[in-house]
Order: C-alpha cells, then sequence, then structure tokens
C-alpha cells in the first residue's frame, strides 16, 4: 500500500474537492455569494458522527458507515433548504450575511448542546474514513454535480448567475432552482463533513467556523469559479501547497494568502475560470461549448 | 466591494496602539493619531496593490483578494507576536457613580470620540464633494467615470478614511479590553459588516444606528439567556430581521436595470 502520510493527504484533497465542488455549485454557477458552507459540513459530520457512535455502534460497519454519511448530507440538504428560503428574496452582500448567521447559529447551537459535547468537542468515532470511501464521494460529487450543471436545471442556475430577472421572464421557475441547487451543495458538504469527521475522529464545533468557511472560499477561487476542474484543481493545489509549506511554520499562513493575492491581480479568474476539462463536458455539449466567456 | 480586511485593519490599529505605548509611551491624543496615521497608511498601501488592479475584475476576486490580504495580515501579526498582548493603561481611570451605574472616564471618551467621528463621516459623505462622488461610484461604476469623477483618488480617499476610523476603532478596543491578539479582527470585522447590512448599506446613520443596536442587543441577550447562547439568539434575530427588512432599516432599493 502506499505510504500513510500521503495517504492521509490524498484523503484530505478528496474531502476538499467534494467541499469545493458544492460550494462551486452556489458561488461559482449560481453566482451567489455564500460565507456559511461550513456550517453544512458541521451539520453533516455531526450527524454522521452521532449516528455511527450513538445510535448504530453495534451493526456491521460496512453498513452503517455510507448510512451516516448519507445521513449527515441529508441533515445538511434540510438545512440548505431552510437557507434557500430567503434568499429568494435576498442577494449579494445580503444573502452573504443570511449564510454567514446561518454559519454562527449552527456553530453555536452545537455548542450549546451538551449531549454531544458541547464546546468540548464529539468523540469516539472509528477512523472508517479511507481513501476507497474518498475516491468513492468524490466521483459521485463529480458524476451528480455535473450532470446537474448540464441539465435543465443546469441552465437555470446559470441564468439566474447572468441575468435572473431575465432569466425569469424566460420562463426560469427560480425559486425551484435556487433550493435545488442549495439542496445539492449543501448535500454535499455534510458528506465531507462526515467524510472529514470519521477520518480525524474528533469533532469541536470550533473548526467550522469562518476560518473553514475562508478555506473553501479560497480554494473555489483559486480554482476558478464556474469550472468543475477549476475546485478539483483548486482543492488539490490549495491542500497540497499547504503541506508543502508546512516547514515553514508560522510563515507558511503567511505566504499562502500573499500567492493567492498575487494570482488574483494576475488571473483574477483563477486557475481554471469558466474553462472545462474536455473530460468533464458531456458528449452532445462539446461541440456548442465557448472554450473562453 | 466588501473589504473583508476591515476587522485586520482594526487588529493592525489595536498593535500600534500596543507597539507606541510600550516603546514610547505617548499620550491619548498621540497614540490616537499613531493609531490613525498607521492604519490609514495601510489601508491605501493595500487598496494601491493588491485591490486597485482588481477595479475591473469580477466582484469576487475582489473579496476573495480582501479575505487573502486579511488572513496575511493576521498571520504576519501572528508570526512577530505569537502570544495575546496586554496593553499598559495610558490615561488614569476617573469613575463616575450616577445611581446605581458606574461610569469611566476611557468609556466616556470612548463615547465621545465615536460620536465626532460619526459627525464628522457623515458630514463628509453627504456634504462635500468627495461624499456625493463616493455615492455616485457606489451607484453607477460604468458612468461615473465618464462624468469626470476621478474613480482612484476617490476610493483611495474612501478607504483613507474607513481605515482611520478602524485604526481609531482598534486603539479604542486596545484601552477598553486591554489584552489583543491576531484573530482579535476578525469577528469584529464581521459584526461591523452585520450592523452596517442591518443598517443598510452605504448610509452612515444605518451603520451607526445597527452598531447601538447590535451592541445593546448583545448585551441584552446575555441579561435574560445564558450567555452561551449570545451568538445564537444575535443571529438568529438578525436573519428573522432580514427576512422582514432584506434591505436593512435605511436601504433603498435600487430597481432592476435590464
Amino acid at each position: 500500500m502506499i505510504n500513510p502520510y500521503i495517504e492521509l493527504i490524498l484523503m484530505y484533497i478528496g474531502i476538499n474537492i467534494i467541499l469545493a465542488l458544492s460550494l462551486n455549485l452556489v458561488n461559482g454557477y449560481m453566482g451567489e455569494f455564500s460565507v456559511g458552507h461550513a456550517g453544512f459540513m458541521a451539520i453533516g459530520a455531526y450527524v454522521a458522527s452521532v449516528m455511527t457512535v450513538l445510535i448504530f455502534p453495534a451493526w456491521p460497519v460496512l453498513l452503517t458507515f455510507p448510512l451516516a454519511i448519507v445521513a449527515g448530507g441529508l441533515a445538511a440538504a434540510l438545512l440548505g433548504l431552510i437557507v434557500a428560503i430567503p434568499s429568494f428574496k435576498t442577494r449579494g452582500d445580503y444573502l452573504a450575511i443570511v449564510t454567514l448567521a446561518f454559519m454562527m447559529m449552527v456553530k453555536s447551537g452545537l455548542e450549546n448542546i451538551d449531549a454531544i459535547g458541547g464546546a468540548r468537542g464529539f468523540l469516539g468515532m472509528d477512523r472508517l474514513t479511507n481513501l476507497p470511501w474518498v475516491i468513492f464521494w468524490v466521483v459521485i460529487t463529480i458524476w451528480v454535480i455535473r450532470n446537474f450543471i448540464y441539465s435543465n436545471y443546469g441552465r437555470g442556475v446559470l441564468a439566474i448567475r447572468e441575468d435572473e430577472t431575465v432569466g425569469e421572464l424566460m420562463g426560469v421557475n427560480t425559486r425551484q432552482v435556487k433550493v435545488l441547487a442549495f439542496v445539492i451543495s449543501a448535500f454535499f458538504a455534510g458528506v465531507a463533513g462526515g467524510l472529514f469527521a470519521h477520518l480525524l475522529q474528533y469533532i469541536n464545533p470550533t473548526m467550522f467556523d469562518i476560518l473553514k468557511s475562508t478555506d473553501i472560499l479560497v480554494m473555489v477561487y483559486l480554482g476558478g469559479v464556474g469550472s468543475l476542474g477549476g475546485s478539483i484543481i483548486g482543492a488539490a493545489l490549495f491542500t497540497i501547497l499547504l503541506e508543502v509549506f508546512r516547514p515553514l511554520q508560522v510563515w507558511r499562513m503567511v505566504l499562502i494568502p500573499l500567492l493567492l493575492v498575487l494570482l488574483m491581480i494576475f488571473r483574477s479568474r483563477g486557475i481554471m475560470g469558466f474553462t472545462e476539462f474536455r473530460w468533464l463536458i458531456p458528449k452532445r455539449e462539446k461541440n456548442d461549448t465557448p472554450k473562453n466567456k | 466591494m466588501i473589504n473583508f480586511a476591515h476587522g485586520d485593519f482594526f487588529m493592525i490599529g489595536a498593535f500600534i496602539c500596543l507597539l507606541v505605548i510600550t516603546f514610547f509611551h505617548w499620550p491619548f491624543v498621540l497614540v490616537l493619531l499613531a493609531a490613525m496615521i498607521g492604519v490609514t497608511l495601510l489601508g491605501i498601501a493595500v487598496e494601491r496593490i493588491a485591490y486597485r488592479p482588481l477595479r475591473q475584475a469580477p466582484r469576487v476576486s475582489a473579496i476573495i483578494t480582501a479575505l487573502g490580504v486579511g488572513i496575511f495580515l493576521e498571520n504576519l501579526t501572528l508570526a512577530f507576536s505569537p502570544y495575546p498582548q496586554a496593553v499598559p493603561p495610558i490615561i488614569n481611570n476617573i469613575y463616575w457613580t450616577i445611581g446605581e451605574v458606574t461610569i469611566s472616564l476611557l468609556q466616556v471618551i470612548t463615547i465621545f470620540l465615536s460620536v465626532v467621528f460619526m459627525l464628522i463621516l457623515y458630514f463628509i459623505v453627504q456634504r462635500t464633494k468627495v461624499g456625493i462622488a463616493m455615492r455616485a461610484i457606489s451607484w453607477d461604476k460604468t458612468i461615473v467615470p465618464l462624468m469626470g469623477v476621478p474613480v482612484d483618488r476617490i476610493v483611495t480617499i474612501t478607504f483613507a478614511l474607513g481605515s482611520s476610523l478602524a485604526g481609531a476603532a482598534g486603539m479604542m478596543y486596545a484601552l477598553s479590553y486591554p489584552v489583543i491578539d491576531p484573530y482579535m479582527g476578525i469577528m469584529v470585522g464581521w459584526k461591523a459588516f452585520i450592523a452596517a447590512v442591518v443598517g443598510g448599506i452605504g448610509d452612515v446613520r444605518g451603520a451607526m444606528i445597527g452598531g447601538y443596536l447590535l451592541g445593546a442587543l448583545e448585551i441584552l441577550v446575555v441579561a435574560f439567556f445564558p450567555s452561551t447562547y449570545r451568538d445564537f439568539m444575535i443571529f438568529s434575530l438578525l436573519l428573522v430581521f432580514l427576512i422582514f427588512r432584506p434591505l436593512g432599516i435605511f436601504g433603498k432599493s435600487k430597481g432592476q436595470k435590464l
């Protein structure tokens, strides 16, 4: 087998890819600015952990683990539904505040529930996440989000980004599309949270605060918005850079934001920005997809 | 644009305050000036280097750059000062007791200064040419330069104003709550943003009322609920408020152009 350190990094890359892809759906394709993604991740992590530790500790792992991950995703999706409702009326900076408020409520709420450890955190999960599972979920995420984007609903998502009013006039059911986008995005963030919890075997509410959201935002914009390939590259590059610069210790987090700012100045669309890998575009789209926008 | 590094400007203000007090033992007014001027210079530099090249880029690139600048400032400070620092007091605090309420000189100065700064800012934004230009730019970025408004200069002035106030706030915070650390600005920055949104973005009165409202609510919530529920209550109130008044107290709908 591969070196456990490399394996660990690969798993983090996989989890970050899921997070970046799911955030890209809302921020990149729909053009809204959600900063609350860590909240969905927290819900997924906690629900999945409670499932494996408290509810089904005796069941066979092969059965409970996927079940727990899906349950975490569904719980996050339910909250995504709640966040989607204010997005009907508010947008831009105001929607950013709604998502931020939601994230702080999740964090603060988790801190106050003593049954799951409160601010002390929750532990007792086995290390169920392994590389095959991460790869499985990454593939599922790419597959579902790609198919969603190239479906009719996906066209609606793009229409909301380009011009919501015009989209609505052309017959896009913007409310339905927004709800779908938020729910799918939240579901996968929850899945990533569940995988993350069962990799680290310990979670506490402070892990899922604004810094985590910032990390995900950075991965998405580093890779480029509106591009699946961009999110994959962005998440991988960000995770690897963090590891490569580890010897720099505290200066690591001085250098990385500096690189990010430079990248934004010289290539403001991110690495991929609105372009896509050929293999991620469905066959029937290949001929009429513009290379650059 | 949203300057997500604003909270970190505030933090830098607090650290400048710490530096000049420990090394030069300056009096209050000089410390205030040092914090304001230092952060103003920082604000102008950040705007020049990081934000100006992105004026024409998509809005999100500017936001990410701002986040990057914020993380950079936090960790740069962290690299130099890994532990929370205590700020020595510089004014002899006098306490007055009126009935059951005790007020300190520092609190009076803080409140007085914040009111003065707000009045000055309100005057600049509402009554001067520069202020009119600022509001015009936030209204329409394409047409306003064609009317002969020097966008770059106005944005620089806006940044200078905003960051000098952040510096002053950081200094006053450092004196009132004298333990400072590099991450202190994050939550303050977000709360400032929340206050601005609650009041209505682009309105000085709104920002002021939003700020007071948020502060008062934080204190009142703790009076009635366990203090661990403070953030939870504040943010749920915020959500409810935004559902009923999505544009804040003073926000006006701009209408959609097609």
